[in-house]
């Protein structure tokens, strides 16, 4: 998520593959050493949505289709 | 006598070199900060409403129909409280069901379900400080999505988080009552609908009022 932007595309592959998920390993740490959140939105029982907010590259949900990245929250006035 | 005082000027001059040349390389620095034009970004009337239009998007593909309806109809979102007894600094809830209204850039509002008691505003923003196109603010939908992820993610991180605020600091405790009362109807107008009763959709009932 980008001001003035909205949703960006910062990387996509397949974890299956070696390569591609080095990349996304790579591209995951650098977001979060910027300071942003990492959620990754899930369906619950009868339809509920939620997100699991993700520490770590492990902590993904193996059937995750993505990755949401987002600014770190702060007290607001 | 003119040879003694140009030694002696040469000897000054370069004695107190330590001290001018800092101060002259200063000088010349501010006057070429001065010249250099500040970074501007040509004025787009619809970036803002491209990025709200990705944001509403992403939105969607994130919370499920009804909460995406929700949103579109009443303009703000719905989330239940998961924690015991309410958010840590709500006094206890006693086990009642609690949930947040998500606003966009404005303060998270929690409430007793049943009851309709305002329980506190949580003020949080999401600020990314890189400032692209010189605002930190992301659009409307994104500063939504990213509290309910952050909301049902981690609740009590994010409650946490917050600047905690009695109910009416920003919102008038009026208006998020008649907000209550409009969701009350949207959830009825929607149960009819779902049942297969008659009578317009909430969206059409919302934009002929």
């Amino acid at each position: 998520m980008k001001p003035g932007h909205g949703e960006v595309l910062i990387a996509e592959g397949d974890v299956e593959r070696a390569e591609d998920e080095q990349r996304l390993i790579e591209e995951f740490r650098r977001q979060l050493d910027a300071g942003l959140w990492a959620a990754v939105p899930v369906s619950g029982p009868e339809g509920k949505r939620e997100s699991i907010m993700v520490r770590s590259f492990e902590d993904i949900p193996w059937d995750a289709d993505r990755v949401i990245f987002f600014p770190r929250a702060a007290g607001g006035r | 006598m003119l040879l003694a005082l140009a030694a002696t000027a040469l000897v000054a001059l370069a004695l107190l070199s330590d001290l001018i040349v800092p101060r002259v390389d200063e000088l010349w620095n501010r006057y070429k900060a001065r010249r250099q034009r500040a970074p501007t970004w040509s004025y787009d009337p619809g970036r803002e409403r491209r990025a709200e239009a990705r944001a509403r998007s992403l939105l969607r593909s994130c919370v499920n129909e009804e909460e995406w309806a929700m949103y579109r109809d009443l303009g703000f979102l719905r989330v239940w409280g998961t924690l015991a007894d309410g958010p840590d600094d709500a006094g206890g809830t006693g086990g009642a069901p609690y949930a947040y209204l998500i606003y966009p850039h404005r303060p998270i509002l929690a409430y007793l379900a049943q009851t309709h008691r305002l329980l506190n505003e949580y003020c949080v923003t999401f600020p990314d400080e890189t400032r692209p196109y010189g605002s930190s603010r992301l659009p409307d939908s994104d500063d939504v999505l990213a509290k309910w992820m952050a909301l049902t993610g981690d609740e009590r991180r994010l409650i946490t988080t917050a600047n905690m605020h009695l109910p009416g600091r920003q919102l008038d405790p009026a208006q998020v009552r008649r907000d209550l009362w409009r969701l009350s109807q949207w959830e009825r107008a929607r149960m009819r609908q779902l049942a297969g009763g008659d009578g317009p959709a909430p969206a059409d009932r919302q934009s002929a009022a």
